[in-house]
C-alpha cells in the first residue's frame, strides 16, 4: 500500500488543534471468566479453558463473577469516578466469528463507573488532567488466526481458526472524554495516559497489564480542527496499539497524516485504523457505517448490579495512593534525582522498579537494570521492557552481584539468559557456568603473568601512579574471560606490586 | 401505515445475517407492515412517567464466587463443530476486521 | 396389570413404590404405545435407545433398598427445547439437526436424579415460535383428539404425548403460552411457573425474560409432583429465585379436598373480548365459573385495562430477544453449515446457513426483532413494550389486591385444523391473548381441562393465574376444580378422547 503523505509535526500543530480520546481495555486477572467458571488463563492449548457459555452453546447462561465486579468498582474509584448506584449489562449485537454468541455482553447506558479524571505526569513533571467519561464491564472475544495468504493477516487469508479461550475474559473499558489543549504534547500525553492507567491497575493488582499479551489495549481517537474552528473534526480510531511507545507514535502519525489530507483540501473518513508496529504507520480499516447498528438492549439473562454503599466505601478505603502522590513518595523513598526518577517513570517502569526493590534490590540497582540493560534489550527486540522479565528475577540477579557471584558483565549475560527463557537466574548461572573466579591463587598467577609482560607498570605503581594498575587489571580480566571480580583483581594487583 | 420498505427489510437481513431471497423480502415487507401497524400501539400507553420492566421478577446482585469449575474438554468443545483443525474451529475467509 | 399407559403418574408411582410393577414394564408399555401411535401423532422427534436400561437401573436400585424419589421409575417425555447429553436437541430446527449437548438442562438433570426415565424428545414449533407445532422443521404434530387438527404450540409434542398416553409426564416451556395453550387444545394440564421458579439453564432460549420451563401432565397432582422435582433455585441461572418453595404435590392433594373454594375470590377480566372467543369455549368457561361459585367461590369482575396491549408488547419483546438469542446459530461452533459457493466469505456462509437453516416463522421474527431493536426504533418499540410490561404488572397488582386468582379461558378457540392459520401470522399471534400477560408479568398460570366445546366436541381449558410466587395456590384451586369436574364427568376428560388406531409406529 502506498505510504500516506505526512505533514511536518510542528507545521501540523501550527495549522490544526488535535483533540484526543482513548478507549483502554483492561483485562482483569480474576481466576475465572466474567460470566463463566472457566479459568481466565493465558497461553493454554486452544479451546481447553471453556465453559458452555463461552462457546454460546444452546441453553447456556451467563452468571456474573463477583470478583470482577469488585475489581471494576475499585478501578472506577481509582479513576476518580462515581460508582453507579445501579448499573446493568447490555447486549451489543454483531456477527463475528470470535464472538461465541454473536453478541458481546457489555454495558451501555448504565455503566458501573462514570465521570472521573486521572492526573498524568509528563516527562518534565507537568501534570495533565485527563477527563474520564465512563468505565464499564464487558467480556473479551476469542482469538482468530488467519491462515494462508501472503501476510498471515486477515486480507487474503484462505481460512481462519478460532480459539475461544480468551472469550469471556473480564474486561473493563475505560473511555475518556475528548481531551482538549494537548497541542504538541498530544503524543506524549497519549503515552503518559496509558502508562498511568497501567500504573493504576498494577497498583490495584487487578490486571497483569502486559500490553504485549493484550491485557491492556488502547484505541486512540484523533481528530484535528483548523485553528479557530469550534466544531470538532472527523476522528479516526486507531486500534491494535499494543505498546506504550506505539501509542505515542500512532498519535503523532495520525496528526501528521490527517494534517496532510486536510491541508490539501481532503476530508477525513470516520473509520477505524490499524496500527502497524513494524512500519510505524496506520492503515484504513472498516469505515463507520450504519452497519454499526449494535442493537443494544438490556441483557435479559443478567440482573442489575447494585453495589452496597458499604462495599464501595470498603473498596475506596483499600485503594492505593493516587499516581501523583505515589510518585512523590517513591521518589523521596528511593532518593532519586529528578532526572533519575523521570527516567524510570517515563519508561513506564515505576511498578517494575518498585517490585524489584520490594524483592530486595537497592533502588539504584533496580533503576540501573530496568532503565539500562533491560530497556536496551527490549528496544532491540521491539518489545516492552516490562514484558521481558519478572522483577523478582531482576532482584535475584542483583543479589548474585551483591554476593560477588556475578560481576556486571556476567549479570548482563544472566539477564539475557533469563529473558531468552533459559530459566531463573541461578539456573542460567549454573547452565552457562557464569560464576566469577574467586580463587585468589588463580588470580595471582594471572597477575604475575601480566606484570611480567608489562614490567614498566610495576615501576609506575611503586612510584605511586596507582592508575597504571588498570592495564594489568584489564589483562587479567581478559585472561579470566571476564569471569573475575574486577575490584578483587585490583586489590590483588596492588598487594603483589608491594610484595614484588 | 408503517415505514417498512423492501430496502429496510433487506438491510435488516444484512444485520441479522440472513440471505433473504427477493421473494422473501417482498413477502416480509408486506407481513411486517401489518404486524408493525398492530404492535405500534404500545407507544400509546408507554408514557415517559412509566418505568420500563426488563425482568418480570426483580432481583439484583446475582453473582457467583470467582472459583474455577465445570469446564468443557476439548473434545466436548469441538464435538458439534462443522469444521475444525488444530483443536480450533475453522471458518472460511473473513472479510473485514475484528471489532 | 391393566394398561400401564392409562395410569396417572401418581398412580404409576404408587404401583412402582409398592413393587406391583417394574419401571421396565412401565417404560416398555410406553415405548410400545409410542411405536403404535406416534406414526400418526408425531409427538416425538427422538425416542431414547436406552430408556429400558435406565428403567432397569431404577428397578435394581429399588430392589437394593435404595431410598428413591416419589416419581422414580416413571417415564418422562422431554420437549426438544431442553438440551440432553444422551439424545439430540434440535429445538425443532433444521439448523440444529443432530446437535448433541455436552451438558443436560438443569430440569433434565434433576429429573434423572429423581429417577424419572427419559423416553425421548418431543416435537415443537421451531425454536418455540408458534402456537400449532406446524412450524417444526420435522413436520407437524397431530392432536390425538382429531388427527386433522393441531395440538397447539409451541409444545404440541409434549401435550400430544401425554394426551395420547405415550408418556404420563412431559416437560414443556412457556414463553407466551406454549405449555398452557397446548394443554387447552389437548385436554391436558399445563403449568407455567412463576418466572424464576424453574431453572432455564439448558432451555434453548427463545425470549429470555419470558421463557419458563414447566410440567405437562394429565392431572394437577401429576403436575405438582413433576414441578417438585424440577423447581427451585439453580445457581447456573441468574434469574432463578432463591425462594424455598412448598410442595406443589401437597398443594394439589389439599386442593382436591375442595376447602380452598370456600370464600375464594376468583377474578374475571372485564376487558377480555368475549366476542373473539369461540362459543363453546365461552360456555365451558362460564360453566366452570358457575361450578366454582356453587362450591363457595366468589366471582369478581376485575379490570385489567392494559392486557389489550399485551400481545403488541409481546410481539416486540419476544422477537427482539429472540433475534439476539438466535444469533449464535451461525455455523461456526455447532449446527448446520451451508457454503454457497467456492469463494464464500464467512459472512456469506453465515447468511446462507441461516437462510437455509431457519424456517419462515423464525426468519420473520428475527427480522421483526432486529427492526424493533435497531437504532431509531428502540424507544418507540422495545422501550415502549417494556413499559407496557410495567403497566400489565400494575394491572395484576391491582387485581390481586381484590382477588385470590384470576380465571380466563386458556385460549380463544378449540383446536384448529392443520394448515388453517399457518399463513396468517397476525391471527396466529392473537391466539395468545389470554396466556401472554402471565409471561410479561412473570406470574404463574395453570391450564386444566374444563370440558368439551359443544359445537365440535373438542377440549377446552380454563386458566388460573396467581400472584408471583403463589404457584401453590394454582395447584390448590386447579385440583379443586378438577375434582369437581371429574366427579361430574365420571372420570378424566381424556377418557372421552377417541381411541387412536395402533398402526404405523416410529422405529
Ligand atoms: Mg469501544
Ligand atoms: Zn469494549
Amino acid at each position: 500500500m502506498a505510504k500516506a503523505p505526512l505533514m511536518d509535526f510542528d507545521k501540523a500543530l501550527e495549522l490544526f488543534e488535535p483533540v484526543l480520546g482513548f478507549e483502554v481495555h483492561v483485562e482483569l486477572n480474576t481466576a475465572t471468566k466474567m460470566f463463566s467458571t472457566a479459568p481466565n488463563s493465558f497461553g493454554r492449548p486452544a479451546n481447553t479453558d471453556l465453559a458452555p457459555v463461552d462457546l454460546g452453546l444452546p441453553g447456556s447462561l451467563p452468571v456474573v463473577n463477583e470478583q470482577a465486579v469488585r475489581y471494576s468498582i475499585s478501578l472506577g474509584l481509582a479513576l476518580g469516578c462515581q460508582i453507579a448506584p445501579s448499573s446493568r449489562f447490555a447486549r451489543k449485537n454483531y456477527f463475528y466469528p470470535d464472538l461465541g454468541k454473536n453478541y458481546q455482553i457489555s454495558q451501555y447506558d448504565e455503566p458501573i463507573a462514570f465521570e472521573g479524571s486521572v492526573t498524568v505526569e509528563l516527562e518534565d513533571g507537568t501534570e495533565v488532567v485527563v477527563p474520564i467519561e465512563r468505565a464499564h464491564m464487558e467480556e473479551d472475544a476469542g482469538k482468530l488466526t488467519h491462515v494462508g495468504g501472503a501476510t498471515g493477516r486477515i486480507q487474503g487469508a484462505e481460512y481462519s481458526l478460532v480459539d475461544y479461550n480468551r472469550a469471556g475474559v473480564p474486561l473493563v473499558e475505560i473511555v475518556t472524554k475528548p481531551i482538549y489543549g494537548a497541542e504538541h504534547r498530544a503524543p506524549e500525553i497519549a503515552k503518559a495516559y496509558v502508562q498511568t492507567i497501567r500504573d493504576i491497575v498494577l497498583a490495584l493488582d487487578i490486571s497483569d497489564a502486559k500490553m504485549e499479551r493484550g491485557n491492556l489495549r488502547c484505541d486512540a481517537n484523533v481528530s484535528l480542527r483548523p485553528r479557530g474552528q469550534e466544531k470538532l473534526g472527523t476522528r479516526t480510531e486507531t486500534k491494535n496499539v499494543n505498546s506504550m511507545r506505539s501509542v505515542e507514535r500512532a498519535v503523532r502519525y495520525e496528526i501528521q497524516r490527517q494534517a496532510a489530507i486536510l491541508a490539501s483540501g481532503g476530508t477525513i473518513r470516520q473509520e477505524t485504523r490499524h496500527w502497524h508496529e513494524d512500519t510505524g504507520t496506520t492503515s484504513p480499516g472498516r469505515p463507520k457505517s450504519d452497519a454499526d447498528d449494535y442493537r443494544y438492549f438490556p441483557e435479559p439473562d443478567l440482573l442489575p448490579v447494585v453495589p452496597a454503599p458499604e462495599l464501595i466505601e470498603e473498596l475506596r478505603a483499600a485503594l492505593p495512593e493516587a499516581p501523583p502522590a505515589r510518585r512523590r513518595r517513591l521518589k523521596a523513598e528511593w532518593g532519586f534525582t529528578d532526572l533519575e526518577f523521570q527516567d524510570v517513570a517515563n519508561n513506564g517502569l515505576l511498578a517494575e522498579v518498585a517490585a524489584t526493590i520490594e524483592a530486595g534490590a537497592s533502588p539504584t540497582a533496580a533503576r540501573k537494570w530496568w532503565t539500562g540493560e533491560i530497556t536496551r534489550l527490549a528496544n532491540v527486540a521491539g518489545r516492552e521492557a516490562s514484558d521481558l522479565i519478572a522483577p523478582a528475577d531482576v532482584a535475584a540477579v542483583q543479589a548474585l552481584v551483591d554476593a560477588g557471584t556475578l560481576n556486571d558483565k556476567l549479570a548482563r549475560q544472566v539477564l539475557e539468559g533469563v529473558i531468552a527463557g533459559e530459566g531463573g537466574p541461578q539456573e542460567v548461572v549454573d547452565a552457562r557456568g557464569l560464576a566469577v573466579v574467586s580463587d585468589d591463587g588463580a588470580l595471582i598467577a594471572a597477575i604475575d603473568e601480566a606484570l611480567k609482560a608489562q614490567p614498566d607498570v610495576l615501576e609506575k605503581i611503586r612510584d605511586g601512579k596507582v592508575q597504571a594498575a588498570g592495564a594489568v587489571i584489564g589483562a587479567v580480566m581478559k585472561a579470566m574471560r571476564g569471569q573475575a571480580d574486577a575490584a578483587r583483581v585490583r586489590e590483588l594487583v596492588l598487594e603483589r606490586a608491594a610484595q614484588l | 401505515m408503517s415505514e417498512i420498505t423492501p430496502e429496510l427489510v433487506r438491510h435488516l437481513g444484512v444485520l441479522a445475517r440472513i440471505q433473504l431471497t427477493d421473494e422473501e423480502v417482498d413477502r416480509l415487507t408486506g407481513e411486517l407492515d401489518v404486524i408493525v401497524d398492530n404492535i405500534a400501539k404500545v407507544s400509546q400507553v408507554a408514557t415517559p412517567d412509566v418505568p420500563a420492566t426488563s425482568h418480570p421478577v426483580p432481583l439484583e446482585n446475582v453473582f457467583r464466587p470467582d472459583v474455577v469449575s465445570e469446564t468443557l474438554t476439548l473434545e466436548q468443545a469441538l464435538q458439534n463443530a462443522p469444521d475444525a483443525a488444530d483443536g480450533r474451529f475453522r471458518v472460511t475467509a473473513i472479510m473485514g476486521e475484528e471489532q | 396389570m391393566s394398561d400401564l399407559t392409562r395410569l396417572s403418574a401418581a398412580a404409576l408411582a404408587d404401583a412402582l413404590a409398592k413393587g406391583e410393577v417394574s419401571s421396565v414394564d412401565a417404560t416398555r408399555a410406553h415405548l410400545d404405545r409410542i411405536a403404535a401411535v406416534d406414526g400418526d401423532v408425531h409427538a416425538f422427534l427422538h425416542v431414547s435407545d436406552h430408556a429400558l436400561d435406565v428403567a432397569a437401573d431404577i428397578d435394581r436400585r429399588r430392589a437394593a433398598g435404595e431410598e428413591l424419589g416419589p416419581l422414580a421409575g416413571v417415564p418422562l417425555a422431554i420437549k426438544d427445547v431442553l438440551v440432553t447429553t444422551d439424545m439430540p436437541s434440535t429445538s425443532g430446527s433444521r439448523i440444529l439437526e443432530g446437535y448433541m449437548s455436552p451438558f443436560d438442562a438443569t430440569v433434565v438433570a434433576r429429573s434423572r436424579a429423581a429417577g424419572l426415565v427419559p423416553l425421548g424428545k418431543t416435537n415443537m414449533d421451531e425454536f418455540a415460535m408458534g402456537s400449532s407445532t406446524e412450524h417444526s422443521a420435522y413436520g407437524p404434530t397431530h392432536n390425538p383428539w382429531d388427527l386433522e387438527r393441531v395440538p397447539g404450540g409451541s409444545g404440541g409434542g409434549s401435550a400430544a404425548a401425554v394426551a395420547a398416553f405415550e408418556a404420563p409426564l412431559a416437560l414443556g416451556s412457556d414463553t407466551g403460552g406454549s405449555i398452557r395453550q397446548p394443554a387447552h387444545l389437548t385436554g391436558t394440564v399445563g403449568v407455567k411457573p412463576t418466572y424464576g421458579g424453574v431453572s432455564r439453564y439448558g432451555a434453548i432460549a427463545l425470549a429470555s425474560s419470558l421463557d419458563q420451563v414447566g410440567p405437562v401432565t394429565r392431572s394437577v397432582l401429576d403436575a405438582g409432583l413433576l414441578h417438585d422435582v424440577i423447581g427451585g433455585h439453580d445457581h447456573r441461572d441468574s434469574t432463578s429465585l432463591t425462594d424455598v418453595w412448598p410442595s406443589f404435590a401437597e398443594a394439589a392433594r389439599s386442593g382436591a379436598r375442595g376447602d380452598v373454594l370456600k370464600g375464594l375470590r376468583v377474578g374475571v377480566v372485564r376487558e377480555l373480548p368475549d366476542s373473539g372467543f369461540q362459543a363453546g369455549v365461552s360456555e365451558s368457561f362460564r360453566a366452570s365459573l358457575a361450578l366454582l361459585e356453587a362450591n363457595g367461590a366468589e366471582i369478581v369482575e376485575i379490570s385489567a385495562p392494559h392486557f389489550e396491549y399485551g400481545v403488541a408488547a409481546y410481539y416486540l419483546i419476544l422477537p427482539a430477544e429472540a433475534s439476539s438469542n438466535l444469533a449464535k446459530f451461525d455455523s461456526v461452533r455447532f449446527g448446520m453449515r451451508v457454503t454457497p459457493h467456492a469463494n464464500s466469505t464467512v459472512e456469506d456462509v453465515m447468511a446462507a446457513t441461516r437462510e437455509a437453516g431457519f424456517g419462515d416463522e423464525v426468519k420473520r421474527r428475527i427480522i421483526l426483532g432486529t427492526y424493533a431493536l435497531s437504532a431509531g426504533y428502540y424507544d418507540a418499540y422495545y422501550g415502549s413494550a417494556q413499559k407496557v410490561r410495567t403497566l400489565i404488572q400494575r394491572d395484576f397488582d391491582a387485581a390481586f389486591g381484590t382477588v385470590d386468582v384470576i380465571a380466563t379461558p386458556s385460549a380463544p378457540t378449540t383446536a384448529f385444523r392443520l394448515g388453517e392459520r399457518v399463513d396468517d401470522p397476525l391471527q396466529m399471534y392473537l391466539n395468545d391473548v389470554t396466556t401472554i400477560p402471565a409471561n410479561l408479568a412473570g406470574v404463574p398460570g395453570i391450564s386444566i381441562p374444563s370440558g368439551l366445546a359443544e359445537e365440535d366436541g373438542l377440549p377446552v381449558g380454563i386458566q388460573f393465574l396467581a400472584p408471583v410466587r403463589e404457584d401453590a395456590r394454582l395447584y390448590r384451586v386447579g385440583a379443586a376444580l378438577e375434582a369437581l369436574l371429574e366427579d361430574a364427568w365420571g372420570g378424566p376428560l381424556l377418557d372421552r378422547a377417541p381411541a387412536l388406531t395402533t398402526r404405523g409406529g416410529v422405529s
